[in-house]
């Protein structure tokens, strides 16, 4: 058969021409992390949590949930409806809208379960690209390394305000205004509801109250990323108010939820796309053109990572228990922040690192630069992303001392 | 943080959005999902003797979802074991899993995989798998049209178009003898522009339930080499067909047997009944290796920006049951008694209608493969069993064999008889010619 004109043996392949593409930036820190020999080596890269021993967390009342799951005989496997587990689609609108929220109360929110933060990115952008006027979204500068992609393939038209101000390290708040002010009418613009990735810098609530009157007086349309609900300072309520602002002034938005960092689900990929409309007519048929979006695509989402959530949020004690290990882990960050802080501090590095505390969420963003970052990879095998952004939830208190003497020997030796 | 309650203030204020129209107010409302809205009206249904043969998910005879013994088992010995965590998957998803679908697939003696020519990633069960694989294609392949068979399954046009490729249609099923067309197959196939993709069933045809020959894939796979059209298999019924997974991954392993390039769309619901938990894989059947891994490198950046990784659980649970022998064989023996209970019904069916003298020709019932019966009523005999008899299946005579019961089988076959000799006369001239 191999001989035969007719076999494929001879022909080139049809993807001989392919190139090789580049490795995930982010991603990338793990696969080079994981081939280092080193015993001192550290992966301050993926945002996943570790605790203070260096290991991977799964949540008590996760595996609570899942045993009490899988040893349910009656459960099934049959296909979620499109648009995903009903009971968790409900909740989770709760608990970012709050449960008092009259756009939840007057059914004007519809909520589809998608695959994680990124797939409600996906979803909501290509649904807007097919049904939004405007089909330009503003991202800030810096942002999420996947979020340009997300929106390009989504069908969008991706630009970028102003953000981050590397003089202050923090908010360059004239500049947001400046650039969100001459933004076209109607374009979309991206918030992470908060902590910030990769900067750590959120907006304070007055701050919040500038955007949204802005956003609303130029009918800018607000796409929310709300990654850490519960992880920025331990309060899901206060973590979700930048949203619950914008909802409670009757105007309409999207936000792209995921409960890969405050479940610790990362794998499960778990997520909700929210899209709060100005009546219930219009959330139901929005809804429905949402399933067109997400039919071709994968046709209805996994069950499993979505019925572990649905289990703790409608139980009061798992969910009170929840709510215990999570402000635990958001504590531990906010404590490895402070020795990280400190032992700069002791070791005299130059350069103010307040940033380091006043920052929040998962990521500090320390303003080393990429050859204070490939040297700390080479001579301390710190593995971080390029631009400088560390995973303060894969710091211990052990590591500590060795990252303050790579950062100081990159800022002392390094330019 | 302070917190700020909602006032009224800020709704009345000029900066509330409050004044405006819904940004969403010119959305029409799409129309329900023809597959998945015959169930949505069956539950919907009071009648106590309703029948939903509607979906293809897999019933038992007491007409309820199964779930495999050893998938539960695979899935205790999963939640129990205290070491395992939830981390992200690679983008390209679970190794393990993605080395033992290829295997299945292709067969564990396959020179391909030996050679390292084939990438293999996790994806969201056969949708998914064929929407990475179409997104590929748009993006990297020289010919981006695809021939699709007339008729195939609803949303294959969707998912492809989706992806971004130019979908264009091959003659499959001849209503006449309710089996291939092979003639209009091969004249349009080879009509068509060199390089073009086509979408082959790998068995089990879905709605018709009609499959090549052996021979006759030999005939389709030598004019496609010839005419270098690029073959992309979608494969959701593997073992489901005949009972046996080597037979029915046949026709996949003749294209790939030849040193050709070809790709695989792998879904595990309705073999492994994994269905919810979005199981499946996109294998890519390269020339050489060097190619393999740049074709990998690039899905990656079709899977990124789409949901970043795949979700764990699910293929968890196929790589436990694929990697254990007897967890392996456990599998196979479920798997056969599912065909096999398919193919009782089949017969129970045909007999039943044989019974009742319905006129025509019902021998497709048993001739036909795999989940479906393409009974060839048309829409207005089916639209006239759902209202009188409260049968519930798609508008094109497609009933799911795997969701009936023997319970049912009569109550079908009177809705069936009432349907063929109270409706159209053009039906049962055709069925009796």
């Amino acid at each position: 058969m191999s001989a035969s004109p007719t076999s494929g043996f001879h022909a080139d392949s049809v993807f001989a021409h392919i190139d090789r593409a580049p490795e995930d930036p982010i991603l990338g820190v793990t696969v080079a992390y994981n081939k280092d020999p080193s015993p001192i080596k550290l992966n301050l890269g993926v945002g996943a949590y570790r605790t203070e021993e260096g290991k991977p967390l799964v949540l008590n009342v996760v595996r609570q949930a899942e045993q009490q799951l899988v040893n349910d005989r009656s459960r099934v496997k049959e296909y979620l409806p499109i648009v995903g587990l009903a009971d968790f689609n409900k909740l989770s609108a709760k608990l970012i809208l709050g449960a008092d929220s009259p756009a939840v109360q007057e059914n004007r929110v519809t909520t589809v379960q998608c695959l994680s933060g990124t797939g409600s990115l996906r979803v909501g952008g290509e649904f807007l690209a097919r049904h939004y006027h405007q089909r330009t979204i503003y991202i800030p500068l810096p942002t999420w390394g996947n979020h340009p992609k997300v929106f390009t393939l989504a069908g969008l038209s991706v630009k970028t305000y102003r953000y981050y101000d590397p003089a202050t390290r923090g908010l360059n708040f004239q500049g947001l205004l400046e650039d969100l002010g001459s933004a076209p009418s109607g374009a979309i613009v991206l918030l992470h509801a908060c902590a910030h990735n990769p900067t750590g810098v959120d907006p304070t609530i007055q701050q919040w109250e500038q955007i949204r009157q802005l956003m609303r007086s130029k009918s800018l349309l607000p796409f929310f990323d709300s990654a850490y609900q519960g992880f920025a300072s331990g309060s899901l309520d206060a973590d979700a108010q930048p949203v619950r602002m914008f909802v409670a002034d009757g105007g309409e938005c999207l936000v792209a939820q995921s409960y890969a960092k405050n479940m610790g689900l990362y794998g499960e990929r778990v997520g909700a796309l929210s899209i709060v409309c100005k009546t219930a007519d219009v959330a139901s048929r929005v809804e429905s053109q949402l399933k067109l979006v997400i039919r071709p695509m994968y046709s209805n989402p996994p069950i499993h990572g979505a019925s572990i959530v649905a289990t703790i949020l409608k139980d009061r004690d798992m969910y009170n228990e929840w709510t215990i290990e999570l402000k635990a882990m958001a504590d531990r960050i906010i404590s490895m922040r402070q020795k990280l802080f400190d032992a700069l501090r002791a070791r005299g590095t130059p350069g103010d690192w307040s940033h380091i505390i006043k920052q929040i969420g998962m990521f500090t963003f320390t303003g080393l630069n990429s050859e204070q970052v490939a040297f700390m990879t080479k001579e301390y095998h710190i593995y971080m992303t390029s631009d400088g952004r560390i995973s303060m939830a894969g710091l211990s208190s052990k590591t500590v001392p060795h990252l303050a003497d790579a950062i100081h020997a990159a800022v002392t030796r390094v330019v």
